[in-house]
């Protein structure tokens, strides 16, 4: 049993794909991966891939961002010094807060967006330098790659794959 | 073809009736004469323990309990015997001298009573001299003070029918401005929804009618809604005059003002009358000239509208208070009652949705116009905030009465609005699922709507009835009655005609509409 086996099946049009895609999950084949060279609408769907939480995490950071906007300025502007800046009432926070909302919605944009993108380059671990992870220089430019793993007879599976329209079909060994 | 359903026609016509019943009393109940006014005020005395003079000696940076409710009206703010400095008529030359006397001398401002009794306040070099009241002269602020009350209550009902009328005409309005983005964007999603959108403004014509009636009655002086109508008031040595009215007077009169409002009314109605005629007449052409037609007057009227629109707010909202001017009011107008128009048709069209007569509206149409309430809402808070906040910020005094009066009268309306169009929408429709249930989005639109009410009634309030406002019978009277007459208007029209263009070049996309 050679459980490090994978095949690539290569398609070179998107709704072949999506038409593979629902014939190997209805074959109960498990999809490892799919390369593409651009996005494919619903193939996240078709894989039945759980959706992002990203949105989710864009939210709390904006409410970082508020917060800590919040509290700098309020330490800053009203308990550290709160001078008498062109007659601006700084005795307390809400008194002076309409000249704060600027800073404050900045704040939560920037904080909401940057840690966001952040979150995602971690998530899908991209990075400088780091090591390319295509398995085939074309799925960067016109071909659809599926990658599933072998579990029992593999002359059936490429069998399998060859009928959903891949112009290619190899069997690799993955280290 | 969608058939009235005879409960909501009964719906609709009770609220009409109670909606009548209640402007009926708002009108009965309201002070006949100063006599009457009198007793309220001695009832209110008693209640208050008189609260008015020692509303005089309260420091000046404590915001005084009782203002000058007119901010701007010099005419008629006279009232209070002595208001602090700060809170008087800032438009006329001699208290601006006098704010600025004071700010040099802030130390002293403490206690700055000071009669603004034709404006001849008497400061030497940031002194306020105490101004002792003759018992004459009491007597005459009083008899001042009572019919300027009298004025106010009797605008009470007068300005409950007058917002709840132009706050259901313009949300007809935002819907037909609406309408007209969706078809020059040539929005694919939206087609399914056209009939709604003609549906919601076909009570445009009915509410421009009504509205141009309550214009011309102020224009008759059966009301005092615009003090810049009142008599005199440009003419020079009259006991009215004021010379901020008088010197724009050029453009506040009445003919030009009423001659405005008509072109407006009618150009919006034709544009609706030819833009539904044209989409019907689509549905049984063999070619898109009628499409096409559509396109380029939806185009034409969105450069009238926008034109229009602007102006449109000053005469009828901004002009309530003559003396105060801010330049994105239109826009901020504009926002307020787009966004209603919107949430008014994901409510209708939720409403027909759930009785099973747009088959082919997907919750991604309801998701879209969901995410447009969101986002529109969000944009009138900009302009709402972009307004108060550049006022608050500079505090020129001719400006800033305009906030001063509605933070320190209207305070609850007046951030409450802000919370129920900005802060509860946010919050619940930020999330995609959540856009996409019913009941979310009904709730929305039912906050949204009610809190877009409140702008509208914190816009004109303030100028008409100033610290007399209260939510009762006359103002839900009103406005029973303008959903009464909407509701039967526009369930009525939706009758008129298939809810599903036939022959729109988007029409196929539209029905498969999917996000």
């Amino acid at each position: 049993m050679s459980s490090n086996k994978v095949i690539y099946a290569i398609y070179n049009d998107d709704d072949v794909l999506m038409d593979a895609v629902k014939k190997t999950r209805a074959a109960h084949h498990h999809i490892e991966e799919v390369f593409t060279p651009f996005p494919v609408h619903g193939l996240d769907k078709a894989m039945g891939l759980a959706p992002t939480r990203l949105a989710i995490c864009a939210f709390i950071y904006g409410l970082c961002g508020l917060s800590f906007a919040t509290w700098m300025m309020n330490n800053i502007m009203i308990s550290d010094w709160p001078q008498d800046i062109g007659g601006k009432p700084s005795f307390s926070y809400i008194q002076n807060m309409p000249a704060f909302v600027p800073v404050m919605f900045e704040m939560t944009v920037f904080f909401a967006a940057h840690l966001m993108v952040i979150t995602f380059y971690m998530r899908s671990r991209l990075w400088p330098f780091k090591q390319a992870e295509n398995p085939d220089v074309r799925t960067t430019d016109d071909h659809f790659l599926m990658e599933v793993s072998v579990k029992g007879n593999e002359d059936d599976m490429v069998a399998f794959f060859q009928n959903t329209g891949a112009v290619e079909v190899k069997v690799i060994e993955k280290h | 073809m969608y058939t009235f359903s005879s409960k909501l026609k009964t719906l609709s016509i009770v609220l009409m009736i109670l909606g009548i019943l209640g402007i009926g009393y708002g009108f009965l109940s309201a002070p006949k004469n100063t006599a009457d006014v009198e007793k309220i005020l001695k009832e209110e005395e008693a209640h208050h323990g008189g609260g008015h003079h020692e509303a005089a000696a309260a420091p000046a940076h404590e915001m005084p309990k009782v203002l000058p409710a007119e901010e701007g009206h010099a005419e008629e703010a006279h009232h209070e015997a002595a208001a602090p400095a700060v809170a008087v008529t800032s438009a006329d030359s001699t208290s601006v001298k006098l704010l600025d006397t004071i700010a040099v001398d802030s130390a002293k401002v403490a206690v700055a009573p000071v009669t603004d009794e034709g404006h001849h306040a008497e400061t030497k070099a940031g002194h306020v001299e105490e101004h002792h009241l003759t018992a004459a002269e009491e007597k005459a602020h009083h008899e001042e003070h009572v019919n300027h009350v009298f004025h106010q209550l009797q605008n009470k009902p007068w300005s409950a029918l007058y917002v709840a009328c132009i706050f259901v005409m313009l949300i007809s309005l935002g819907a037909l401005a609406f309408y007209a983005i969706q078809q020059v964007a040539q929005a694919g999603w939206s087609p399914v929804l056209f009939r709604v959108m003609q549906g919601i403004t076909a009570y445009l014509p009915v509410g421009s009618v009504i509205f141009f009636i309550l214009l011309v009655l102020a224009g008759l002086h059966y009301n005092h809604l615009f003090v810049w109508m009142a008599d005199g008031i440009t003419e020079k040595g009259h006991e009215n005059y004021d010379k901020l009215v008088a010197a724009k007077s050029g453009y506040l009169n009445f003919p030009f003002w009423i001659i405005r409002a008509a072109v407006f009314l009618i150009g919006w109605n034709l544009y609706r009358y030819f833009s539904r005629r044209n989409c019907l007449a689509q549905d049984e052409a063999s070619d898109n000239s009628f499409y096409k037609k559509n396109f380029k007057m939806s185009a034409t009227f969105l450069v009238f509208f926008i034109v229009t629109e602007s102006i449109m707010s000053w005469d009828w909202i901004m002009s309530v208070d003559p003396h105060w001017f801010s330049t994105l009011f239109g826009w901020y107008v504009f926002a307020s009652f787009f966004v209603s128009g919107i949430t008014t048709i994901a409510m209708v069209t939720l409403y027909l949705k759930s009785k099973g007569y747009l088959e082919h509206v997907n919750n991604s149409h309801i998701h879209d116009l969901a995410k447009f309430m969101f986002g529109i809402s969000v944009f009138w808070t900009y302009l709402w905030f972009s307004q108060f906040m550049l006022i608050w910020y500079a505090d020129i005094p001719e400006e800033v009465t305009y906030f001063w009066t509605r933070i320190e009268l209207y305070n609850l309306p007046f951030f409450g609005a802000v919370v129920m169009n900005f802060v509860f929408p946010i919050l619940i429709l930020i999330n995609s699922d959540f856009k996409r249930l019913t009941w979310v989005v009904v709730m929305a639109g039912i906050v949204i709507l009610f809190g877009h009410y409140v702008d509208f009634f914190n816009m004109i309030m303030p100028g008409t009835v100033g610290d007399r406002w209260f939510i009762g019978i006359p103002e839900i009277g009103s406005l029973c009655f303008f959903i009464g007459l909407f509701l039967l208007v526009v369930f009525t029209a939706l009758t008129k005609a298939p809810l599903l263009p036939k022959r729109n070049p988007f029409i196929e996309e539209s029905k498969h509409f999917h996000y």
